[in-house]
């Protein structure tokens, strides 16, 4: 690991003009990932700015009948919350089926959002990759590529995002919530928080530099069937090869979101409509435009399979 | 950081740390002038100096007070500074639970905090859970179901053993919990998946939800 220097700050606008001051800084949250990536050196920050008091630890009530989720509210406490179980399950099974127990305790909202990706490339600093950097090539398009992207990717780079927290918030058609340095705040719905790669693999996110997300803000209940079924090499503590994040209403309708395809969350609302007609015809639709490898072309049979036993799980 | 399982492994155990220790700062030049193909790819990097900086905690009831290198994870605030060996360090990237401890009675993955990020916190080890004279019931019972072979993956195991129950009894459920609105209840299958951040190596897996049923009364 470089050596960095370190500073607590304790609310968010603090966190936010902190990081403006110094170059090289990143925010710290639970730390699950950026220490991972630390470690290996892919990750070098020169300063952190740990925001894990910074408040932000709270799940309350918006004046729409929403929910408004701290950025710091861990996986676990999220996770467990009662009205997220109630009215948002799909968002508490994706969160149960990522990780493991203890990593759900330190993980935060933001943390999981932000979290970069599992390319077995982009880990070994050994291979070129675009994402670690920029124009040295990608060495997953030519490799080994089982886990990889099969929509969305780039001829620069065909890494998925790994969360599986963002993909029920996706169904759910949450809105992020940003403060700048300069005290400036927004809301970014969560589909348009993620760039796809393009040429600029390394370029993850709509957020400006040294933007801080302060919640997660969900709309109010819209009932129907929550379903996340998640698809990988063992029972537990393992990454998405597919997932499939589904509210599905008596009518026949839904709204669906997959994960372990794309280099973020993947939904096409247009696909939507097609619900109803059933798995095969949706799944063509929503994956429209694919373009696997070799090792990844399982996916999308994969993909349409799992859509089809949500559907049905749905209706039961 | 590699250093530790060789250390761990090694006969001279005392002796190495020490020498560890003393050639630290020789380490981190090396560490510096390698080059590869990252380093070699992106513009020279300054030289940051080591920086260090001091925390406070509680570790099983006694405050320690720390000065140390910023990078200091609380696994190894834990064994090289504070010298309580029974946390393990498996993989060191939050892959196999071996350095499984509490923190305010919530288990983590030491080896992916950095000890910093528990100034004032409350941290519980293995050793800290209960003495060879007197055990904490998941010890007792880890010891007459034989929940181990080689022991390397036990205080983790016993750790998170003792947070599930817990987590259990207040209602946290789990990707195994059929209705995620019912009353949590220990089972084998809620016992397993909520387990799964602790690998085994010698697969002790059965005896280990065997103790923890006996403990839960299940
Ligand atoms: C072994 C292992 C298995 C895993 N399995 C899964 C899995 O199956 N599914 C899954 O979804 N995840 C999985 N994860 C990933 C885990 O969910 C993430 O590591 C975690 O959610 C990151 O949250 P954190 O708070 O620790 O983030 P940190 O590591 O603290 O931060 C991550 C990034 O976000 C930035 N950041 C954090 N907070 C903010 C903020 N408020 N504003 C702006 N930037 C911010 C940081 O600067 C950093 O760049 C796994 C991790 C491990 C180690
Ligand atoms: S797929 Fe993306 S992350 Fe993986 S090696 Fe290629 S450029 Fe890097
Ligand atoms: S040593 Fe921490 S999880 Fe393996
Ligand atoms: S007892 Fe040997 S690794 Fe678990």
């Amino acid at each position: 690991m470089k050596s960095f220097t370190y500073q607590r700050v304790t609310t968010p606008a603090e966190a936010a003009a902190a990081i403006a001051d110094k170059p090289g800084a990143k925010f710290l949250a639970g730390g699950t990932n950026l220490l991972d990536l630390m470690k290996l050196q892919i990750e070098t920050p020169a300063h952190l700015i740990d925001i894990g008091r910074i408040g932000l630890d709270k799940i309350e009530p918006t004046a729409n009948g929403g929910l408004r989720i701290g950025a710091l509210v861990s996986n676990t406490d999220l996770a467990a919350d009662p009205k997220i179980r109630k009215d948002y399950g799909v968002l508490s099974r994706a969160l149960l089926a990522g990780a493991s127990g203890q990593l759900r305790n330190k993980a935060t909202t933001a943390g999981n959002l932000l979290q970069r990706t599992r390319c077995p490339y982009f880990y070994d600093t050994n291979q070129p990759c675009n994402k670690r950097v920029p124009g040295s090539g990608c060495a997953a398009i030519a490799g080994f590529s089982k886990q990889l992207a099969v929509i969305g990717s780039s001829d620069a780079c065909i890494a998925t995002h790994p969360s599986d927290m963002a993909v029920g918030m996706m169904a759910l058609d949450a809105v992020v919530e940003t403060i700048n340095p300069a005290g400036k705040t927004r809301q970014i719905p969560i589909s348009q928080l993620y760039r796809l790669p393009g040429k600029t693999p390394h370029l993850e996110t709509n957020l400006e530099k040294n933007e801080l997300i302060t919640s997660v803000v969900l709309p109010a209940p819209v009932g129907g069937t929550h379903i996340y079924h998640k698809v990988r090499d063992r029972a537990s503590y393992a990454f998405a090869l597919v997932s499939v994040a589904a509210i599905l209403f008596k009518d026949g309708s839904g709204k669906i979101a997959i994960g372990g395809v794309a280099p973020r969350p993947w939904r096409v609302p247009g696909a939507e409509k097609l619900i109803p007609s059933g798995a095969k015809a949706f799944a063509a639709k929503l994956m429209e435009g694919a373009r696997p490898t070799q090792d990844n072309k399982y996916k999308l049979a994969l993909v349409e399979r799992t859509i089809e036993l949500v559907l049905k799980e749905g209706k039961s | 950081m590699g250093e530790t399982m060789k250390e761990e492994n090694s006969a001279g155990n005392i002796s190495r740390r020490e020498m560890l220790a003393g050639t630290a700062i020789a380490v981190t030049t090396l560490a510096l002038t390698k080059v590869t193909g990252v380093e070699a790819a992106s513009p020279p990097q300054a030289v940051v100096p080591v920086v260090s900086a001091e925390v406070s905690f509680t570790v099983n009831g006694k405050i320690q007070k720390l000065e140390i290198d910023t990078r200091t994870t609380l696994l190894d605030s834990l064994r090289e500074h504070l010298h309580l060996t029974g946390t393990k360090k498996g993989c060191d990237h939050g892959q196999c639970g071996a350095c499984t401890v509490l923190v305010n009675g919530k288990r983590i993955n030491s080896c992916l905090s950095l000890a910093l990020q528990h100034e004032n916190d409350s941290i519980t080890t293995i050793e800290g859970l209960g003495t060879p004279e007197k055990l904490h019931p998941m010890q007792s019972a880890f010891i007459k179901h034989d929940g181990y072979q080689c022991g390397y993956c036990t205080p983790g195991q016993i750790c998170s053993a003792v947070a599930v129950l817990e987590e259990i009894k207040a209602g946290i459920p789990s990707h195994a919990s059929g209705d995620l609105n019912a009353e949590m209840l220990f089972t084998n299958a809620e016992f397993r998946e909520r387990m799964s951040g602790n690998i085994c190596r010698c697969g002790a897996y059965s005896n280990i939800a065997e103790a923890a049923a006996e403990v839960a009364g299940a």
